[in-house]
């Protein structure tokens, strides 16, 4: 399958799930809207594109942009040896997004990272707590909008001078 | 034994000369700093012609704690744990750049220098330190056990 009849064959099983199309380096990327991220995955997870492996998911944070937080989604296909990126940008006020954990077993700790850091919330998620940080954490220390030297610690410190 | 029939030294200067040639080390290491201290530890620099050769895995049988890599907010707690854990007397020894200060990390994650959780004998900059600094800091603590007051109250009678 070659590139353009790929993303043909996707456009064509995903319908109007897929709002752009772009190219980075050779391996192409799908913009998707928000909504249909989860049915869209499903999909691409079954033949005929057999995308069997979530290779990583993560987050941007794009402040200034409506679409506030970039969601990134990259798919690697075993039998194909092909990537796929996708993407799709949920609003700053209540971020959220369905969650892919009935489809890989490794979205859950993906997403829990994601919560952590960005405060994306992952509806259906079988256990959304922080992953990197600690209990008692206060906010998502990857959003811009962190100031960027705000510390809390866990135990008490010397006093700084 | 002619010509050393005794010996006179003082207590102090005998109990320094035999810690500073007998430290048990605990090594406590989070990062890439790791690396430098394999190579300190091992045949090559041999930090054992120091007498600081005998790692030992558990804290309590440790004099010395030998802090190597990034200390998080949420490791603070566990090497303060093993901090109290080791016995009297214990030295600290902050290995690289990430312990002294927080090195090149200012933000929620890092304790900007361990002696912000416990105390500190000596302080290894360097990112990392080469081998040479971790034996010349080493040298320093030496001095410093050497020259050390020991605290005798509890040879006190009441």
């Amino acid at each position: 399958m070659g590139q353009e009849t790929l993303i043909d064959g996707i456009r064509a099983a995903l319908g109007p799930a897929v709002a752009a199309v772009a190219d980075s380096f050779g391996d192409p990327v799908l913009v998707l809207r928000p909504e249909a991220v989860r049915p869209a995955l499903a999909a691409l997870r079954e033949a005929p594109f057999d995308y069997a492996v979530l290779l990583d998911l993560t987050c941007v944070d794009f402040a200034a942009s409506e679409g506030r937080f970039e969601l990134v989604y990259h798919l690697y296909s075993l039998s194909r040896n092909v990537r796929l990126r996708l993407k799709a940008s949920v609003p700053a006020a209540d971020p959220a997004v369905a969650s892919l954990a009935g489809l890989w077993k490794n979205a859950e700790w993906l997403e829990r990272e994601v919560f952590d850091m960005f405060g994306v919330r992952f509806e259906g998620h079988p256990d959304l707590r922080r992953i990197l940080t600690y209990e008692g954490f206060e906010g998502h220390p990857l959003r811009k909008s962190y100031p960027w030297r705000l510390a809390q610690p866990r135990i008490p410190l010397k006093d700084d001078v | 034994m002619s010509g050393l029939d005794f010996v006179t030294t003082r207590l102090e200067t005998a109990l320094g000369w035999g810690r500073k040639f007998s430290l048990f080390h605990y090594p406590f290491i989070t990062a890439c700093c790791g690396m430098e201290y394999m190579s300190a530890a091992c045949a090559h620099f041999d930090i054992d012609r120091f007498g600081a050769g005998l790692t030992r895995f558990s804290p309590r049988q440790a004099d010395l704690l030998l802090v190597v890599g990034t200390i998080t907010h949420k490791l603070a707690p566990v090497l303060r744990t093993v901090y109290d854990q080791m016995l009297e007397p214990k030295w600290v020894i902050a290995f690289g750049a990430c312990t002294v200060s927080g090195g090149i990390y200012q933000n929620y994650a890092v304790v900007q220098g361990i002696d912000r959780i416990i105390p500190v004998d000596v302080y290894i900059p360097g990112c990392p330190p080469r081998p040479e600094m971790v034996l010349d800091g080493l040298l320093k603590l030496q001095d410093k056990i050497q020259h050390q007051k020991q605290d005798w109250r509890w040879a006190k009678k009441p």
